[in-house]
């Protein structure tokens, strides 16, 4: 079978995890619109300073410029692409579709989501299709794997991909999440990247109670860099599973406004040393929202080194 | 209950364009009870058009529009106001403006937006549980469906979207997981939350639907 990239530059996200080693991606968010330069400029910053990147799917329900369009350009430019792949937008026809085309051209991590609500994002009166969610998507790409579609058709050729799935270590309540958690390993995901989280406590908390339902699947922080007071406000009062604490709101707040990137630059400098240095987990997902600019920034305060782990 | 709501008088008028005679129909079920086609309704309809310098030739509320044989028959009945009419107004769901589009050749308009299959919990107040998705997965949500009530209609538990109990898209709207999750608590039938649901048959009713009592005697046996 041809596979048209067949050469892979970088070690895949599975190759990095099951060696061993702490597991560092970084997150390209598409343009709306064709002007991909910056982007492009993003990717060649970010790809030899985190292992993988993750390419968001319309995210926040936001139409923008593909995620697995975006996903081939990261393996072109000699990057390691996360493909996340939601259910709002697409059926399970076209859903398994991309992931045979994925696949052929040398994609090998997905990341799967149920994806956020059409109401919350900038086409309001689309329909949202939902076919399936997170869990069925797992299920339908372990069956794509052992070479069926979900009609139960026999494919010419399959697919193999490391899958991955989200946990919102924040939820409220947190049982239902950690039920969902579960059935997510069953359906087939091998590693996880958390929603945001600021509370090391809680995350602590939280990854006592994930490694006591499995210790076999690998989990990875999610950071969400701070850039200002407002934003803290914003977060707090607005997106679900998310929640800064006072101290580091706090934090925030103190730092007069020419210094408020250097903040959040240093707030999530400390968050991953502490990943790194406490073992809490198997790696950090860094979601710089915008200013992907600043990710070399903040692993370097980090002291982290991605080719020298 | 088949929950509508009038679409504003306006958008009514620019239907009724050029017809300036108008037989009014009103249904004494659904669209009584949610005040958008009932006798008062329509009186106060009439009067409105009139006032438009329409002339409406008669009106008529009785039970179920949507009853295919009993609109022809009240056509029948109001044979003369019927045959003097442009066009018919129908303030009731959309099966019920169909019903009216099977009794006659003339131009037939919609007086109301259909919204949902709802459930009544007070005086005009009304939510949507049940989406007619053709295939009932009740028995294994306690009873709580999660098609309709979690706003993703997702089978395995809520999304990342879920907040104190709220929905992403309203913290006026329950999430419909949560309430699942504590049904099931309740019942000391977690199990069920943990079992992974497969890719549900979303053409268990395959559009447009149709459904036909089998005569005694047929059906092979």
């Amino acid at each position: 079978m041809t596979v048209l990239i067949k050469e892979h530059a970088k070690p895949s996200i599975q190759e990095i995890l099951e060696s061993g080693k702490f597991l560092v991606t970084g997150e390209i968010g598409p343009p709306k619109g064709t002007d991909i330069d910056e982007m492009i400029e993003h990717i060649n910053l970010l790809k030899d300073k985190v292992h993988a990147m993750n390419i968001t799917d319309n995210q926040s329900s936001v139409m923008r410029y593909p995620s697995l369009g975006t996903a081939i350009l990261i393996k072109e430019l000699g990057g390691e692409p996360n493909l996340q792949v939601t259910c709002r937008d697409r059926n399970r026809l076209a859903i398994e579709a991309d992931l045979l085309f994925a696949y052929t051209r040398g994609i090998r991590s997905v990341l799967c989501l149920t994806g956020d609500s059409i109401p919350v994002g900038d086409h309001k009166e689309a329909k949202a299709v939902f076919d399936l969610e997170s869990v069925q998507l797992l299920q339908l790409i372990r069956n794509m794997e052992e070479g069926r579609d979900s009609g139960g058709n026999e494919l010419k050729g399959g697919v193999k991909f490391f899958k991955g799935a989200i946990v919102t270590p924040e939820a409220v309540p947190i049982e239902p999440q950690m039920l969902k958690f579960e059935k997510k390993i069953e359906a087939g995901a091998q590693w996880f990247q958390t929603q945001a989280v600021y509370d090391m406590d809680n995350f602590k908390r939280f990854m006592e109670k994930a490694r006591k339902i499995s210790d076999k699947v690998y989990i990875c922080c999610g950071l969400v860099l701070l850039t200002s007071p407002g934003q803290i406000k914003y977060m707090n009062a607005n997106v679900p599973g998310v929640f800064v604490p006072e101290s580091l709101a706090r934090e925030m707040e103190d730092a007069p406004k020419e210094e408020r990137l250097a903040t959040g630059i240093r707030i999530m400098a400390r968050q991953i040393r502490q990943c790194i240095d406490e073992k809490l987990c198997d790696g950090v997902h860094i979601m710089a929202i915008g200013k992907e600019s600043v990710v070399p920034r903040i692993l370097e305060e980090a002291g982290v080194d991605i080719t020298k782990m | 209950m088949i929950i509508t709501t009038s679409k504003p008088f306006e958008e009514v008028l620019k239907e009724l364009e050029g017809e300036d005679k108008v037989f009014i129909v009103g249904c004494g079920s659904c669209a009584t009870t949610c005040e958008t086609g009932g006798e008062e309704q329509v009186a106060e309809m009439k009067a409105k058009l009139e006032a438009e310098g329409k002339t409406v030739t008669g009106t008529v509320v009785y039970e179920e529009v949507c009853h295919e044989l009993n609109t022809k028959r009240k056509f029948r009945e109001n044979k003369e106001a019927v045959e003097a009419a442009d066009g018919f107004l129908v303030m009731c769901c959309g099966a019920g403006v169909q019903s009216v589009r099977e009794a006659t050749e003339k131009s037939v308009h919609p007086a109301c937006n259909t919204v949902f299959l709802g459930n009544i919990q007070r005086h005009g107040h009304f939510v949507e549980k049940c989406s007619l998705c053709g295939e009932c997965v009740l028995e294994d949500f306690g009873a709580i469906c999660p098609v309709t009530r979690c706003h993703k209609g997702i089978l395995n538990g809520p999304c990342g979207g879920t907040d104190e109990g709220k929905c992403e898209t309203s913290k006026e709207k329950d999430c419909g997981w949560t309430l699942i999750y504590n049904q099931l608590e309740k019942m000391g039938k977690l199990d069920r939350f943990r079992k992974i649901y497969g890719l549900k048959n979303w053409q268990a009713n395959m559009k447009p639907g149709r459904v036909i009592f089998e005569k005694k005697g047929e059906g092979g046996e």
